[in-house]
């Protein structure tokens, strides 16, 4: 699914410059589940936007799905979006005038399906995650935990490869948090390969395996046995 | 390439970003929205004194001078100072010889009559004139014709009226032509009717019979009243007075400087002056109109750039979902042209209404100061052109912003 070589990427900051990945290797395979964890600043969302194709790296080989992904015009990246990722956020990062719906049907509008047929796919992934009858409700008008599987429609609707989600629980307390994790559980028995940054064990636990980063590097990437969050409650 | 403007959704997104921000949008229109009304307005204002002055000038050669004798204010030749100045047919005849860039030279005769038909009276001015007259103040015939030269040679006792005249004495939807009126006791036939308010400029005409018949009539001998000379539209009609008046000094022996001795009106001069007037007028309209619209397009701009650096996080998140930067370009610049398309139609609605208004109380009847206040359409096409181009000139700027930062930067942003 996805492969890593020698991966590095620094930040300037002012004169000198911070080293923040130092050469990373990672090989991801479809199906996979993969907690990405490591102290605040080691580098997890700088690995997983790169992946996601929002930042570039310095140096190293990235190949997705047998595509290798460099060189890329601002162009190419957002087609590459549409085609193959789905994020889901910390904070959701909705677009807080637009419904569920419509929030839901925008990775579709960038594809250029027509109105009719987007409108029908978001509401048959807004259906999957429970809020059929919120379509019409504005983001503000929902919880954090109806906000976040609202996005995770959204990430979904494009019918994306890789579902690329930065601490999709960092919002929300323990028990909406296994409520969207046991979802995300779901999405990846349906096949969907998912990579998270997490910082808590219990939700790294919930996952296939954890590689934990530390000072840029792989310290840790091991497989787990998944817990899961059905047999939690 | 230009399907995306027929996609509901393009409008949509339009519509979302427009009205999430009302307040604001609508605050920027006003900019535009006032241009373009400035810019109507006062060109259609400008266009409606214009045909205003037309109107008073139209039936004019406008480049005329009249002049008439008056009393000498300097002794000459043994002359007292005070000599009442009579000018005479020869006169005439010798400017119209002598004077270089001359057309036409119309001596005029005038005489304020009681004016009888029936049981019906008025007071009127008499004019006696050539059928030259009509070559310089031309008259709208509703009946019959003006004096011509059979009238002349043989001293008919003929008259053509004004409306005014015909309003007075006549019977509504009376032919006057072949009635008589009495003129100081004389019966004079009808012989033309003419329409009144073309040529408000000067003395006012409301009889005119001719020259010859008005000799005779009043005992003239050969003086006149005075002259209307027209120059060739190449010569300077200020020249033309100058050189006229001097050889008028010298052959009815006035002092050369005897500035009092005639009296003129010199119609191109003032008209030279209103056009100057009328055509800085425009200009101004034009300068005012243009800079208050690029003014305004500039607010729309700043609006735009300051929504999309509100926005930032907005066009992130898009950016992730897949929108390429000529997408999230196009949308802004879209957004831009159609606020200030907007408020450029609102504008030029509005200002079409202003017209209306300005018409209807200053522009009716034949006093108006204000005739058929407008604007061409070319012109209004060409304002909504230059909306247009200046909207997406301007929606360019904070387009190229929107995109010139990494999604991932934006993203950040809170
Ligand atoms: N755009 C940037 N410019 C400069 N420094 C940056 C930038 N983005 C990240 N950094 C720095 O790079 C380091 C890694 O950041 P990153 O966001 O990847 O950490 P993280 O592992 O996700 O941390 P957290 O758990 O707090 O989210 C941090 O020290 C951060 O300050
Ligand atoms: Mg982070």
């Amino acid at each position: 699914m996805l492969e890593i070589h020698q991966l590095h990427k620094s930040y300037p900051i002012g004169d000198s410059s911070l080293h923040v990945l130092k050469g990373i290797d990672l090989t991801v395979e479809s199906g996979e589940m993969v907690a990405i964890m490591g102290s605040s600043g080691s580098g997890k969302s700088t690995l997983l936007n790169i992946i996601g194709m929002l930042d570039e790296a310095d140096s190293g080989e990235y190949i997705l799905d047998g595509l290798p992904i460099k060189d890329l015009t601002e162009k190419k990246a957002a087609v590459y979006r549409n085609k193959f990722l789905g994020f889901i956020f910390q904070s959701f990062n909705l677009i807080n005038y637009k419904n569920a719906l419509e929030n839901v049907a925008l990775p579709l509008y960038y594809q250029g399906m027509k109105r009719k047929e987007r409108q029908e796919l978001a509401m048959f992934h807004l259906e999957k995650v429970g809020l059929a009858d919120w379509a019409q409700h504005l983001p503000k008008e929902l919880s954090g935990g109806q906000n976040q599987r609202v996005a995770i429609a959204r990430a979904l609707a494009a019918n994306p490869k890789l579902l690329l989600a930065d601490e999709p629980t960092g919002a929300l307390d323990t028990k909406t948090s296994y409520e969207i994790m046991e979802f995300i559980q779901q999405l990846n028995d349906e096949g969907k390969t998912i990579l998270m940054v997490t910082h808590e064990e219990d939700i790294a636990n919930m996952c296939k395996r954890i590689v934990r980063l530390r000072d840029g590097v792989i310290m840790e990437d091991k497989k787990v046995q998944q817990e899961r969050v059905s047999a939690y409650v | 390439m230009f399907r995306f403007l027929f996609d509901r959704d393009t409008w949509q997104e339009v519509y979302d970003s427009f009205s999430k921000n009302k307040l604001r949008s609508v605050l920027t229109m006003v900019g535009v929205w006032w241009g373009i009304l400035l810019l109507i307005g006062l060109l259609g204002s400008a266009r409606g004194v214009e045909n205003s002055f037309n109107r008073l000038f139209g039936s004019f050669a406008t480049n005329s001078v009249f002049i008439w004798g008056q009393n000498t204010s300097k002794p000459f030749k043994g002359f007292q100072e005070g000599k009442r100045v009579r000018l005479s047919l020869s006169d005439a005849k010798k400017v119209e010889d002598n004077i270089d860039g001359i057309e036409f030279v119309v001596p005029r005769n005038r005489n304020q009559a009681t004016v009888v038909r029936n049981f019906l009276s008025g007071s009127f001015a008499i004019n006696g004139d050539y059928p030259l007259l009509d070559k310089v103040q031309k008259k709208k015939l509703i009946y019959g014709r003006f004096i011509n030269q059979n009238d002349i040679d043989d001293n008919k006792k003929v008259a053509v009226i004004s409306e005014e005249v015909y309003k007075q004495l006549f019977e509504k939807d009376k032919n006057p032509i072949g009635e008589y009126i009495e003129v100081n006791q004389i019966s004079f036939k009808v012989i033309g009717m003419f329409e009144n308010g073309n040529g408000n400029m000067g003395p006012s005409s409301d009889i005119h019979i001719p020259f010859t018949t008005f000799q005779q009539v009043y005992n003239q001998g050969d003086s006149i009243g005075w002259m209307m000379i027209t120059g060739k539209p190449e010569y300077s009609i200020e020249q033309i007075e100058t050189d006229a008046k001097l050889l008028l000094k010298n052959l009815n022996r006035i002092h050369p400087e005897d500035n009092r001795a005639f009296g003129s009106f010199n119609l191109g001069k003032e008209f030279a002056k209103i056009k100057g007037f009328l055509i800085g007028m425009q200009f101004l309209t034009w300068f005012v109109g243009i800079a208050t619209l690029i003014a305004g397009v500039f607010a729309i701009g700043n609006i735009l750039l300051i929504t999309v650096k509100e926005r930032t996080k907005e066009i992130g998140v898009r950016r992730a979902l897949g929108a390429t930067p000529f997408e999230i370009k196009r949308q802004i610049v879209l957004e831009a042209v159609f606020i200030t398309l907007v408020a450029g139609l609102f504008g030029i609605i509005t200002g079409g209404w202003i017209l209306i208004a300005l018409d209807h109380f200053f522009g009716q009847g034949t006093e108006a100061v204000i005739v058929n206040a407008s604007v061409s359409i070319a012109i209004v096409f060409i304002a909504l052109i230059i909306l247009v181009i200046l909207g997406t000139l301007i929606g360019l700027i904070p387009a190229f912003k929107a995109t010139s930062v990494k999604p991932i930067q934006a993203l950040r942003e809170e």
